[in-house]
């Protein structure tokens, strides 16, 4: 190849290996990821919304659900979502002692919420309607329980990024850790806005 | 705007962290949206029980929006349109597995239930 051609080249492709800063593309990985777990809420609803009326002649819906219960369980995530926030606003002031005590309320919120879900598990199990009852019981479970699942693990984050940020500071690694756990978080709070709906809410009607 | 946040890179990529009068705004729309079908259904809802779902489901929906918006501050511009498309490219792909699952399974359930009709049966098999 001569070189006039590899120059002619050059002005039209770039040829070079392109730098990217580090974690540019961190934020819209972790979205995509997002949205892969979004399918998976979606085969768990598509489960619910086929078996949500197998009741196996066991108890339905109006039997177990608790509306003021789910109500309460429903304000604790959202009100740990604007927490979430304002922990990010607090970050983006440069605020580390704010953005540790914004977490650590979120935190309480979480845990209030998983305390909430474990109680009307426990109460369901106790009154005999636990995952093996009917296939409504199952898909109930497994469904509301994975979201619970995936709040126990963001939680587990919550507390290793305020370990974190504790030790480092707000470094541009642990930005991108925030950024990336709050999108978990909000998008928690839009799997819940789907649970509360199909499960709970269609189910009393 | 700090020094040690424009050099993150993150403002490069069409991101923006909101403010407090916009998460404030949105949590006020998600308390409104949430409330109104939480009231509905526990008042007992509408006298056609199919008007009460369609409602319900229509205040999730766009609750749905608002946090898309306010919380998780979605736009067209943010990593040049990939978050935008990839979200769009899930959606269709959620609609498609659960109206199928839905209409499939449904029509299985009234179709293949054991009292179906057996001189009907019998009429295939000839």
């Amino acid at each position: 190849m001569s070189h006039a051609t590899t120059d002619t080249m050059r002005q039209y492709w770039e040829l070079e290996p392109h730098h990217h800063p580090e974690g540019a593309s961190t934020s819209l990985g972790f979205w995509v990821y997002l949205m892969s777990d979004c399918l998976m809420f979606a085969v768990l609803f598509a489960v619910y919304g086929v078996l949500g009326t197998s009741f196996a002649a066991g108890p339905g819906p109006k039997d177990l659900f608790d509306l003021e219960l789910v109500a309460v369980n429903t304000a604790m995530l959202l009100l740990s979502s604007i927490t979430f926030g304002f922990a990010m606003l607090a970050m983006g002031k440069g605020d580390q002692r704010g953005t540790l005590r914004w977490l650590a309320v979120t935190l309480f919120f979480g845990l209030c919420f998983l305390g909430i879900e474990l109680y009307e598990f426990h109460h369901l199990i106790h009154i005999g309607a636990g995952p093996q009852r009917s296939g409504f019981l199952s898909a109930f479970f497994t469904l509301v329980g994975t979201h619970g699942l995936h709040v126990t693990f963001g939680s587990i984050w919550l507390v290793t990024l305020m370990v974190q940020i504790t030790r480092t500071g707000l470094i541009p690694a642990n930005q991108r850790r925030m950024v990336c756990l709050s999108m978990f978080w909000h998008f928690l709070d839009v799997i819940w806005i789907g649970v509360f709906t199909f499960v709970y809410l269609l189910g009393m009607i | 705007m700090s020094a040690e946040h424009a050099h993150a890179h993150h403002d490069d990529h069409g991101h923006d962290h909101g403010s407090y009068a916009s998460y404030l705004k949105g949590f006020l729309l998600s308390v409104i949206l949430t409330a109104i079908p939480f009231g509905l259904v526990m008042a007992g809802g509408f006298e056609s029980r199919a008007l009460t779902a369609v409602t319900v489901i229509g205040f999730a929906v766009v609750q749905i929006l608002v946090h898309m918006v306010y919380f998780l501050h979605m736009n067209g511009r943010q990593e040049e349109g990939w978050t935008m498309l990839s979200t769009i490219f899930t959606v269709v792909v959620v609609v498609i597995l659960l109206a199928g699952s839905l209409w499939v399974m449904y029509h299985m359930n009234t179709n293949m239930m054991p009292q179906m009709d057996h001189e009907l049966m019998q009429g295939f098999g000839s």
